[in-house]
């Protein structure tokens, strides 16, 4: 079993066999999590109870906080890819250091744009210098910041390297950031109350809210796939094995 | 390997030295865009004060900023930094040397010229103190992390806006802990505790960003 594992994970570093695979498992991925998105809206947005404090438009703790969570999932998915990039050379470590850099971002800016819509009826404001909010704020232009440099650098493969490099030194200063931000915000602590800090959340709530999250997982699984499998294209377009891709005549 | 190290120094101040106004222009810039600052504003004793710490910390942001594509630039395009790496000593030691010599010619200059625009700002007297001291522990950590930008950027033609973009996120806990320490020395709180999460920034600097700025520097030559 194990060796079966091994085998299998070796195989997915050469870019046929990862073309071929993900070609199969993406569909699996997205299908899945529609699937799951549309019963977890149905079960958040209609059949969860009312907050008796902030009436229905709590509700939209349903994308809110599964994209907040997958904006650092994400972040963890590329230093790890961008580390086995460096460590091992494996070129599809560095596709899929690349690749997810602009998902992260996307879930990060949607994180955001659902906060600062949330923000405007609870806080009275579309933004506060709360220390998620800003943290999430570094964080995006984190992201940016190795989509820019992932742009800049026009060999491919170095990219994937210099990508990683700056993903591991951002990981380190994730955490660093986070904390910093937030004895920033202790010191200048304002009318704002981050309402999250209360710790239980009914489960007829909670349930919904990790179908949720388990489905915006699988949706970056999916797309992940995708992005991998076009960057892939992009790379070893004239290899012999694109060439001869069904698809490609 | 203790050699290397200053003869790696001694040879990137010497440079320095040789080209003063460059060093001057840095120390210029820094100075002008705190004193800017004030000039686009309403000025009133009490917002000065109230800002001046955290401009100061900008304009050596930006400064480091504009200034540290300069620790690489001349030897790689001239070759002698391949040529630095090619040779059997640890490129992470003259990484070392070389991010100490930006900090002496760049780093040092604003921690002494801080005083003068604490002056600017009507602070007083020991939190003008209190900012010299944040900058001697906060700059050497931009130089350094600095380093780890350049070495990413420094083969690309036009590498200075995404170095900007690398680095300005990544200097916000800097930023964070250099500016507040003062107001809160302002407002008459102890500032040892912040004092020594500088330090252990730069500690934590010093030890990891060296390597990565090596690591960077070999995908850059290739």
């Amino acid at each position: 079993m194990f060796r079966a594992l091994v085998n299998f994970y070796h195989r997915l570093g050469s870019p046929p066999h990862f073309y071929r695979i993900s070609g199969r498992l993406a569909p699996w991925f997205i299908g899945l999590a529609l699937v799951l998105m549309a019963g977890g809206l149905y079960w958040g947005l209609v059949l969860a109870p009312t907050d008796y404090e902030q009436g229905d438009a709590y509700r939209i703790i349903y994308i809110h906080v599964p994209a907040a969570w997958l904006s650092m999932f994400v972040y963890m998915c590329m230093a790890v890819a961008g580390g086995l990039a460096l460590v091992w050379r494996m070129k599809m470590a560095e596709v899929m250091a690349v690749t997810a850099a602009p998902i992260g971002a996307g879930f990060t800016l949607l994180a955001l744009a659902t906060g600062s819509i949330w923000g405007k009826p609870m806080w009275g404001t579309w933004w506060v210098w709360d220390a998620r909010l800003t943290s999430e704020l570094v964080l995006l232009f984190l992201y940016l910041g190795v989509i820019a440099l992932d742009n800049a650098i026009e060999d491919r493969r170095l990219a994937g390297r210099a990508v990683g490099i700056l993903a591991l030194v951002g990981v380190v200063n994730i955490p660093i950031i986070h904390y910093s931000v937030e004895w920033w915000n202790t010191l200048h602590q304002g009318p704002t109350v981050t309402k999250f800090d209360a710790p239980s959340i009914h489960w007829s709530m909670l349930v919904p809210l990790l179908v949720m999250a388990v489905a915006f997982m699988l949706y970056f699984g999916g797309t992940w796939l995708l992005r991998a499998r076009n960057e892939v294209l992009r790379r070893e377009g004239n290899r012999r094995w694109a060439m001869e891709l069904p698809e490609a005549s | 390997m203790n050699r290397l190290m200053w003869a790696t120094l001694r040879r990137d101040l010497l440079l320095a030295v040789r080209n003063r106004t460059e060093v001057a222009n840095r120390l210029l810039f820094f100075v002008l865009v705190a004193a800017v600052f004030p000039l686009g504003l309403d000025v009133e004793r009490s917002l000065l004060q109230a800002i001046g710490p955290s401009v100061v910390w900008v304009a050596a942001l930006l400064a480091t900023v504009l200034s540290v594509d300069t620790m690489f630039r001349s030897d790689f395009d001239d070759g002698s930094l391949e040529q630095m790496a090619l040779g059997p000593q640890p490129l992470t030691v003259l990484v070392t040397a070389k991010v100490a010599a930006h900090w002496l010619v760049t780093g040092l200059p604003l921690v002494v010229m801080s005083p003068l625009l604490g002056l600017f700002f009507n602070l007083p007297a020991h939190e003008i103190g209190i900012l010299a001291i944040t900058l001697l522990l906060g700059t050497p950590v931009l130089s350094l992390l600095g380093a780890v930008g350049v070495a990413l950027t420094v083969g690309l033609r036009r590498g200075g806006v995404v170095l900007t973009l690398l680095l300005l996120p990544l200097y916000v806990p800097v930023l964070v802990f250099g500016a507040n320490t003062v107001h809160l020395s302002g407002s008459g709180v102890d500032t040892t505790a912040p004092f020594y999460i500088l330090g252990a920034l730069l500690a934590l600097a010093v030890t990891l960003a060296p390597p990565a700025t090596a690591a960077a520097l070999r995908i850059s030559l290739n």
